[in-house]
């Protein structure tokens, strides 16, 4: 039960009178870094803030960390980044990230460790809305990393960065994990996907595949992962 | 509820607003400069004594009013209302950390105006000045706390700046700085008799004409205080850690 962060068992939610997620079971070990990999649309979003806590449900449960996914106790232990970035343009970087350190009570001296990991030390008295868009969703990431959290839910966090702060951002992750925390991090380009330990395919609110890297090449014959994930959507098309 | 919340809040606000000069300056002057143009619209002394208490607990109502129901559109629809719901702050501390932050610029608002009426524009009161100065900041907050409210049924700013006419300008019109409040039809003077405003207005022509504390003022006041707090109140019903 403690090896797992994120348990979710037959999730289904419904907004405007559509179904976005489908009976979508998995489950995280903790200390893993999984990708959540599909088209835009697909419902990755959706899942996420189930995950986090501020969706609202159909059916089925999510567990996150021991505790029923949106439990008070959970607030300080969840970091939450979403897609479009949610910081406060008018505030500096560093004004953002001091303010949201005291609302999560973490200690004083995170704001300067959170802006040098996302390489914003540069540009940490400037105002958000001065900033490139690659630098304000590092921002954001930034809030997410504020006060140590043992779950990290990432929403595209690397969309439109350069590829050598891409890579140290993964590497970041990975260090994280290795650390004890777990990432759940999702992502529309297949790219990235084989920068994670394991994999869940959502496709159409389906889970598609829940596999590691490896283990997908293994079942399509498919080195590529694109190709493969092109491969389940197409069989899975055929099957039902 | 955390006392920490509240003035981290309240001190981000003000930051915020601290970035935006232009903001600052029109929310300290706009009040005053609309008071010097009654001044001489009217164009007579008596006239100006009979409006401008009123009107300088319109001002910060309407202005604060307009001020919140934007900046809080804005941080439900930019999402970091979604985050801070993710995070162990509280509904009220936030709330309350708006209140305090717009009370505190509502505060300066109202004591520049007051001090052009008293002094350049000649304006007369017979109560004290603090009186004048609490009812004033009273309304400011009454308008925020309206503000927020109706802002959570606002979908986009424009929405937001259109409930300004829908909610705040029927008040205006019948909280007795036109037309007494008695001479109006009975359905007219029930409809005042339900809004907040009307008790403000009250208030603040007793203040102009009286120096006496009576139990109509406190009861006046209290009306008002308590409907702020229950729009603050309501508007904490209208956050949701969970949306669909």
């Amino acid at each position: 039960m403690t090896n797992s962060s994120i348990v979710v068992e037959g999730l289904e939610v419904r907004r405007g009178g559509r179904e976005v997620l489908r009976s979508v079971g998995f489950t995280v070990p903790t200390g893993q870094v999984a990708g959540l990999i599909g088209p835009s649309g697909c419902g990755k979003t959706t899942l996420m803030r189930a995950i986090v806590g501020v969706q609202i449900v159909a059916g089925g449960s999510v567990t996150v960390l021991g505790e029923p996914a949106g439990s008070p106790a959970l607030r300080r232990r969840i970091g939450y980044a979403t897609q479009s970035p949610s910081i406060y343009a008018d505030l500096t970087v560093t004004e953002n990230l001091r303010y949201f350190a005291s609302v999560l009570r973490a200690p004083a001296d995170d704001v300067r460790r959170v802006i040098n990991e996302v390489d914003l030390a540069d540009h940490a008295d400037q105002v958000v809305a001065q900033l490139s868009g690659g630098q304000r969703s590092r921002a954001n990431l930034a809030v997410a990393l504020l006060g140590a959290p043992e779950l990290l839910v990432l929403d595209e966090p690397t969309v439109g960065l350069d590829p050598v702060l891409r890579d140290d951002l993964w590497a970041m992750f990975h260090r994280l994990a290795a650390g004890g925390v777990t990432l759940l991090v999702s992502s529309h380009v297949m790219d990235e996907a084989a920068r994670c330990e394991r994999l869940l395919l959502l496709r159409e609110g389906r889970l598609l595949a829940d596999d590691s890297p490896e283990g997908l090449r293994g079942a399509t014959g498919l080195q590529d992962l694109e190709q493969a994930f092109l491969h389940l959507v197409r069989t899975q098309a055929v099957g039902s | 509820m955390s006392v920490a919340f509240t003035l981290a809040t309240s001190r981000r606000i003000l930051t915020q607003l601290r970035h935006d000069h232009r903001t600052v300056a029109m929310l300290v002057l706009v009040p005053s400069l609309l008071m010097v143009l009654l001044r001489y619209v009217l164009n007579s002394q008596t006239l100006f004594s009979h409006f401008a208490p009123a009107l300088l607990g319109v001002f910060p109502f309407l202005i604060m009013f307009l001020v919140t129901s934007v900046t809080t559109l804005r941080e439900r629809t930019t999402a970091t209302l979604e985050r801070l719901m993710t995070m162990p702050i509280g509904k009220l501390d936030l709330l309350f950390g708006y209140a305090l932050a717009f009370g505190l610029v509502a505060v300066v608002q109202v004591t520049v105006a007051a001090t052009i009426c008293l002094t350049w524009l000649g304006l007369d009161i017979a109560g004290a000045l603090w009186t004048l100065l609490l009812i004033a900041v009273l309304d400011a907050l009454l308008g925020m706390a309206l503000g927020l409210f109706v802002s959570a049924f606002a979908t986009s700013e424009f929405q937001a700046i259109q409930f300004m006419p829908l909610f705040v300008l029927p008040q205006i019109l019948l909280c007795g700085l036109f037309v007494p409040r008695e001479s109006m039809g009975w359905l007219l003077n029930a409809l005042s008799d339900l809004m907040p405003l009307s008790y403000a207005v009250d208030a603040l022509t007793h203040v102009t004409n009286s120096a006496e504390i009576d139990s109509t003022l406190v009861v006046n006041l209290l009306i008002v205080a308590a409907c702020a707090v229950a729009a603050l109140v309501l508007g904490a019903a209208t956050l949701r850690r969970r949306t669909p």
